[in-house]
């Protein structure tokens, strides 16, 4: 019985990291040995791949527009969805069951149902092939997610120490940015990153909203077909380990963000 | 005093406004948008849907993605269903052992493709490991039309080894909700192991199981950069062909009218999902 | 320090009237208990004179100043939470300072005035901890602590011994009533617990359904209970109650249950009344310079408390149950029947239909 549980964990560990490892593996492996199969990891290691998907493939130029994107959806997002989870947090009005249930339900409305037609308008608004224009579409999907955390986060837990704030010679604005804020911080930033991490791997509306200005996703989406084998690997290695990462940074908060996500 | 009231009654949607107002922007003007494209048609204004109901493609484009749920959803819930049980039991390592089944929830799913790529391409892990202990002798082919079948096993798999960790933490979340004293009363009332995980466990983590199932059912027609990667154009799947249909087609109306067909499996999904949600609200609130 | 007078206050929450009406004059530097079961509007009305809720209707002073439509934060009203909401990213020193940093008080000022709070509280040594590295009566005086470093002139307590284990519940007793002897600053103490209440308040208000039901001292409360009500709620074990008729022989009213008749002292108008008996005045043997009356009982149980010892007993045909508290130990066996007798004096008379007090 006691073997189990390590036997277990090295063969769940290998089936989720293996893969990964392998294609980083594979990203790092000299051209010249990608048809020589005497063996099964290559003898020498070499960041070329990398280094010219980055610098002359134009990965590097996307990438930039990938943050960029990330960092403004995000942004906005907050910006827009704080003061919103705030409202469903403390006060009761008519309306708030709804207001929920439509979050929620923009939740689960993939990017593709308004992409296409996103592109007349932005054609209108002189915002095709933008960072901006995708960027306004990632808010939109990245927004619902910032309510329904932000409500969370705020309610119950912080409202003691809020009123405190507000007893002790606060206003209600002032309690929220000097108690609810710097308190809720942590679970805001967590989510954030969670926000960064959907907006950098969003590929559909990416590709469609912009030509010449593309995230790195949509980039690799364009051309990863016809790239050789090498390149898609350092591709998935660009992306991969940024987002990686991330994820480890809010590891603790994983099981809560998806927790809150099943009410 | 009314004044007053008015007043307060005010604040929250006042704080909702810009929220509101950018997701109908955002969203629901161009869902409308799309709609609009989807029934611009010369042959009358249902002719991109009979244009599309009558092709193979988007026949295959349904089948498959039904296929492709029906298959992995299953597979998921139950890996994760034994893997949320498992971190649950908190052995030496539990919370590392949490994280790596997580990390791949990081991954959008044009890297997970890749990743997948790197295993079964024709020169992929999977060839040279079988190769050099002599199982087979030529390299087998996973990818290009005439392998259809083995093209949907790879995205098969890949689709659960990328979408199992989302449904594994949502179950870990539910599980962790259930209250511990339930078992240990099922275990002083001489209840076994098995009887415990069926007759307390699993009925108390339905909620959970369902939402995930939902969320997962919801996602799976969102299922993109794995099959157009990995499989072009030899599966086709729904977001696939508005995808082909925009970019390589270059007709917006067609790619619109496959759009709304998403949506409205969406809205129908969610809606289930909505109403599953409430009944719970209910019960809780009983 | 201020006088603290509320004015028929309302407070509906949709349909629900969670305060109905609600008036009382509380003195300068008085120590009083709002003391209800749950849900009897306390809570919610400490928050109103707190500037938390606000008024559906009704006015609150401070003095001669109306602060009813107030913002908390302008009343100069301190609390002491529940769950203490000692903000957990401040350390101990910044949540003491903080309300003086909010009244803009000097450094100078606001260091002397938390290390003076800090001593009364015996907590200096804790100034630079995080909340979170702090036991639960640690942080509990961190609260007190913070509530009364600006001198507010209104202190509230929301159930602040609430989340206290017994032992420390009964220290921290009599350390807020000596701080406040100290202090004399006007508080309004929260508590569900009629003990806090008999052995901290100067007066007692017994809130039930919205309304303050009496308003005394807590001898008035226990010995003179204005209803039903506040008889029962108080005293422990309960007052034992009887429905009675009333009848008349000889010019004498009596209350009669069954084949018990309690003798009324003085004339009363009211055709059946409820008699009240606190367990404690119910004894085994006959005072002979006291007019008592006998009642023949069955020992249903016992409970040895040691000293103490409560019977509960079987009385009249119909099987009421009554308890008796007696100050000794005894042995009695079940089934057994006895006497026990009650003075006349110590009955309590309520009307029947209002629950009020008629003697």
């Amino acid at each position: 019985m006691k073997i189990i549980y390590p036997l277990l964990f090295i063969l769940i560990a290998c089936f989720f990291l293996g893969p990964m490892f392998l294609a980083f593996v594979a990203s790092i492996t000299p051209a010249s040995e990608f048809y020589d199969y005497s063996h099964i990891f290559p003898s020498r290691l070499t960041f070329e791949h990398i280094n010219k998907l980055l610098f002359t493939l134009g990965g590097f130029r996307a990438l930039i527009v990938s943050i960029e994107v990330a960092l403004i959806s995000i942004g906005i997002s907050f910006a827009l969805g704080i003061p919103a989870g705030y409202a469903i947090a403390r006060y009761t009005f008519r309306g708030k069951d709804g207001v929920k249930l439509a979050m929620l339900f923009t939740r689960s409305l993939p990017l593709i149902v308004v992409a296409v037609s996103l592109v007349t308008v932005y054609m209108r608004l002189n915002l095709t092939d933008t960072a901006l224009g995708v960027a306004l579409a990632h808010a939109a999907m990245i927004l619902p997610f910032v309510v329904i955390f932000t409500s969370s986060i705020f309610s119950s837990t912080f409202i003691e120490y809020e009123e405190a704030g507000m007893v002790f010679g606060l206003t209600r604005f002032g309690a929220f940015l000097r108690i609810s804020l710097p308190l809720a911080l942590p679970g805001l930033a967590a989510s954030a990153i969670y926000g960064f991490i959907m907006s950098w791997n969003e590929t559909f509306a990416a590709s469609i909203l912009s030509i010449q200005n593309r995230t790195l996703p949509a980039h690799i989406l364009a051309t990863a077909m016809a790239s050789p084998d090498y390149f898609k690997y350092a591709m998935a290695t660009v992306m991969a380990i940024p987002a990686l990462i991330f994820i480890f940074i809010i590891r603790k908060y994983l099981i809560s963000i998806w927790g809150i996500s099943l009410k | 005093m009314t004044q007053i009231h008015v007043k307060k009654q005010f604040i929250p949607w006042l704080l909702l406004a810009p929220s509101l107002i950018y997701l109908i922007v955002f969203m629901g003007l161009p869902i409308i948008g799309t709609a609009q494209l989807a029934f611009q048609s010369d042959e009358g204004w249902l002719g991109n849907f009979k244009m599309i109901t009558s092709t193979k493609d988007f026949q295959n484009a349904v089948l498959n993605t039904l296929l492709l749920a029906a298959i992995c959803i299953p597979i998921q819930l139950a890996l994760s269903i034994f893997l949320a049980i498992l971190v649950n039991k908190k052995f030496k390592g539990y919370q590392t052992l949490l994280y790596i089944i997580a990390s791949p929830l990081a991954l959008s799913d044009i890297t997970a493709a890749l990743i997948s790529y790197s295993i079964f391409a024709s020169n992929g892990y999977l060839n040279r490991i079988l190769l050099s202990i002599n199982w087979i002798e030529r390299p087998i082919y996973f990818f290009g039309y005439m392998f259809k079948s083995r093209e949907m096993l790879v995205i098969i798999i890949t689709e659960i080894w990328r979408a199992t960790p989302l449904v594994f933490v949502m179950i870990l979340a539910g599980l962790q909700s259930i209250n511990k004293e339930y078992l240990e009363a099922a275990e002083v009332f001489g209840f076994n192991s098995w009887q415990r995980l069926w007759k307390i466990t699993l009925p108390l983590l339905k909620p959970a199981i369902l939402s995930s199932l939902l969320i997962r059912t919801l996602f799976a027609f969102q299922l993109f950069g794995v099959v157009w990667l990995l499989a072009g154009r030899d599966i086709t799947v729904l977001t696939g062909e508005t995808y082909y249909w925009y970019v390589f087609m270059n007709n917006k109306n067609v790619a619109s009218a496959y759009a709304l067909i998403i949506a409205v499996l969406t809205f129908v999904v969610g809606w289930f999902y909505i109403r599953t949600i409430r009944s719970r609200y209910e019960e809780e609130g009983a | 320090m201020a006088k603290v007078v509320s004015q028929d206050v309302k407070k509906y929450f949709g349909e629900i009237r969670a305060l109905d009406g609600v008036s009382i004059e509380i003195e300068d530097g008085a120590f009083v208990v709002l003391l209800g079961p749950s849900g009897c509007g306390k809570t919610t009305f400490m928050r109103c004179i707190s500037g938390l809720e606000e008024l559906t209707d009704g006015k609150i002073y401070f003095d001669d100043k109306e602060v009813g439509r107030l913002q908390p934060k302008d009343r100069n009203v301190a609390m002491v939470f529940q769950s203490y909401a000692v903000w957990p990213h401040m350390k101990v020193r910044e949540n003491i300072a903080y309300p003086l940093k909010l009244k803009r008080f000097s450094k100078e000022e606001i260091e002397q005035k938390v290390k003076w709070a800090a001593d009364l509280l015996n907590i200096s040594e804790l100034l630079s901890r995080y909340p979170s590295q702090l036991s639960g009566g640690q942080r509990q005086r961190v609260a007190v602590a913070r509530a009364i470093v600006h001198r507010p002139e209104v202190l509230l307590m929301d159930e602040p011994l609430s989340n206290l284990d017994a032992l420390l519940r009964v220290k921290m007793r009599s350390e807020l009533k000596k701080l406040h002897e100290q202090l004399k600053v006007t508080t309004i103490y929260v508590t569900h617990d009629q003990v806090e209440a008999m052995t901290m308040g100067d007066k007692i208000a017994v809130m039930n359904g919205g309304r303050i039901i009496q308003y005394g001292t807590p001898e008035e409360i226990y010995k003179k209970p204005a209803t039903a009500f506040v008889a029962g709620f108080i005293g422990s074990p309960q007052m034992n109650f009887f429905k009675c008729d009333v009848v008349e022989e000889n010019g004498q009213q009596y209350a009669k249950f069954e084949h018990i008749r309690f003798k009324i002292p003085s004339r009363i108008n009211n055709r059946s009344v409820i008699v009240g008996i606190r367990p404690e005045d119910v004894s085994l043997e006959l005072r002979k310079d006291r007019d008592s009356i006998g009642l023949e009982a069955t020992v249903y149980f016992i409970e040895r408390l040691m000293p103490e010892t409560i019977l509960h007993l079987d009385v009249g045909n119909a099987k009421s149950r009554i308890t008796a508290k007696l100050p000794n130990d005894l042995v009695l066996p079940e089934g057994k029947k006895i006497e026990v007798f009650v003075s006349t004096e110590s009955l309590h008379f309520f009307d029947a239909e209002t629950e009020e007090r008629i003697l």
